[in-house]
């Protein structure tokens, strides 16, 4: 049996062990703030929660998700990232992402972005772009007091 | 063969064409031999819109290089010759689907624009605020959002009738929804988008008619896999769109019963729709230009009307054979992989097969098919309340056109058994 080699620049294993196993999809509560993606074109839904440090820092983050392997793994592997970041830090850096999930490249090389790097495989296939930068969304729309992320 | 099928004497014309060749009708669609990612082309996304054979090309490029003005404008040679050419697939429209008259048939921009069309104009110029529109719950978006923006603005009801398990029509269910005689159209899928079920059109009619209402039908799946005769199927409307025809996108068409087009109010007013125009009044053209303002789709008509000649040279029944063929072997396939479920399991059904992997979510699944050259579809079809009655987030869709083969199908089982593995 073929191992699809020629997609394992999408799924690294990584990848593949975050969706089958993700770390942080679990309902967080209580929390802080809290929001939801939706992507009505293929049915994929994502709730981002977040609990806070009492300097305003996120303490933790969690997901609760239907969809995708790519948008599983991301959204563990952004759970994962942003913990312990100020919100400037997290916006910073979910627009690195969606930059790197576009064109495979990376403005900064944080530790936070270097986690998130076996994503950047995804910028190969455009139909799956937003896949990965879902959780993201929905995490950006909490961060703004939100309930819901906004259509990309 | 279904009752609904057309059923044509045994030596007609048809008979003596040469028996239903696919390598032969794979060489007349350049697009076939197309590599994807190095792989030879496997295009199972017919459904959502078909390839076009080179006839079709070759009308439209022809007319354009050749005979190309406006229609029903110029009193020139070229523009009588596009005339011509326009309304003449307006006959080979009304053969296709066995209308009793030319001027039933309207042409519109795809199935979206024909429901739109009726919804706007029998709707709201028709229908009565109180009486209701009755869809399923299988209907694709373009047969149900319509409909909710007419009830919104008309203060009609919508109603939907039930499905069963399997993916069919719960025709009780169904009944039950026309008793209190407030409904006034119904608007049903001829054959599912998702399921490949086929609706029973002719009971249904027989129960819409007995409820004193009328009968929308969604051709855009049907009319591409069998032989439609919309008088049989006792239709009020029928409704369809080319590009899954082997035509071009860009050209629908409506057919409607002539006493109900000439009821209708004007959809929308332009050029060519209008018997006179003053600033104080003007007067409709007879149907069905009255349903047509302004330069309307010509090239894409004429691609149509080269699509209709393919697949009457080809012979709608033996596609119909050849599908249907493909569709059982692809249940057959498809249901030997383990983890594997076929979403709906219709007694009558097309070449439309949904399904899900455990493990595997459809989108994982459509990408690693298509880097084996493989085109599904995979999300909800446009079909959002269907999928949540089904208790399903997306499923990935492989369908079927006259030009895939039993090879082709074999193909996606054994990459779908590979994917399988890969998720484990």
């Amino acid at each position: 049996m073929s191992s699809f080699d020629d997609v394992r620049d999408l799924y690294q294993d990584v990848i593949l062990d975050r969706a089958r196993n993700p770390r942080h999809m679990h309902i967080l509560d209580p929390f802080d703030a809290a929001a939801r993606g939706d992507n009505p074109m293929c049915g994929d839904q994502v709730e981002v929660r977040i609990r806070r440090t009492p300097d305003a820092r996120v303490a933790e983050a969690a997901f609760q998700a239907r969809g995708c392997a790519i948008s599983l793994a991301s959204a563990d592997l952004m759970a994962e990232a942003v913990r312990g970041l100020p919100d400037a830090d997290i916006r910073a850096l979910a627009s690195d992402f969606r930059d790197m999930a576009r064109t495979g490249a990376t403005h900064s090389a944080t530790p936070a972005i270097e986690m998130l790097r076996p994503l950047s495989g995804v910028c190969e296939y455009p139909s799956r772009v937003k896949c990965a930068t879902l959780p993201w969304a929905a995490l950006i729309a909490a961060l703004d007091g939100a309930q819901e992320a906004q259509h990309e | 063969m279904n009752a609904e099928t057309k059923i044509r004497p045994p030596f007609d014309a048809a008979r003596e064409r040469a028996p239903f060749d696919v390598a032969r009708i794979r060489e007349d669609f350049p697009i076939l031999s197309q590599m994807v990612h190095g792989k030879q082309l496997v295009f199972l996304d017919s459904a959502a819109s078909a390839q076009k054979p080179r006839a079709v090309i070759a009308a439209m490029t022809s007319a354009m290089e050749t005979q190309y003005a406006n229609v029903h404008r110029g009193l020139h040679w070229m523009s009588e010759r596009t005339s011509d050419a326009y309304e003449g697939v307006r006959d080979k429209v009304a053969a296709l689907i066995n209308a009793p008259s030319r001027a039933e048939i309207v042409f519109t921009r795809n199935t979206t624009e024909s429901i739109n069309l009726v919804a706007h104009s029998y709707g709201r110029g028709i229908l009565k605020p109180g009486q209701a529109v009755l869809i399923t719950a299988m209907e694709h978006h373009a047969n149900i959002v319509p409909w909710q923006m007419l009830r919104d603005a008309h203060g009609v009801e919508l109603r939907v009738a039930p499905i069963t398990d399997a993916g069919e029509l719960d025709m009780e269910g169904f009944a039950k929804c026309l008793e209190d005689g407030r409904v006034g159209l119904v608007a049903v899928t001829h054959m599912s988008n998702v399921l490949g079920t086929y609706l029973p059109i002719q009971r249904i009619a027989a129960l819409t008619h007995a409820a004193g209402a009328q009968l929308l039908v969604d051709g855009s799946q049907a009319v591409v896999h069998r032989a439609v005769d919309v008088q049989a199927l006792g239709a009020d409307f029928y409704v369809f769109t080319g590009h899954k025809l082997y035509g071009p996108t860009g050209i629908g068409v409506l057919w409607a019963r002539r006493a109900l087009l000439d009821a209708m109010p004007p959809f929308m007013g332009g050029g060519d729709m209008i018997g006179s125009v003053s600033f104080e009044r003007s007067t409709w053209a007879e149907v069905p230009h009255k349903f047509e303002a302004g330069t309307p789709a010509i090239l894409e008509a004429i691609g149509l009307g080269a699509a209709i000649d393919y697949v009457n040279a080809v012979g709608m029944d033996a596609i119909s054979a050849h599908e249907s063929a493909l569709t059982d072997h692809a249940i057959a396939k498809l249901s030997e992989i383990d983890g594997l479920t076929i979403i709906g399991r219709a007694q009558d059904r097309g070449g439309v097969i949904s399904f899900t992997m455990d493990g595997a979510h459809a989108h994982d699944v459509a990408t690693l098919l298509d880097r084996n050259g493989i085109a599904v579809r995979a999300g909800q079809h446009c079909a959002e309340p269907l999928m949540r009655r089904l208790g399903l987030s997306s499923t990935a869709r492989a369908s079927f056109g006259i030009y895939t083969t039993p090879e082709e199908i074999d193909f996606l089982a054994a990459t779908l058994v590979r994917v399988r593995s890969f998720f484990q």
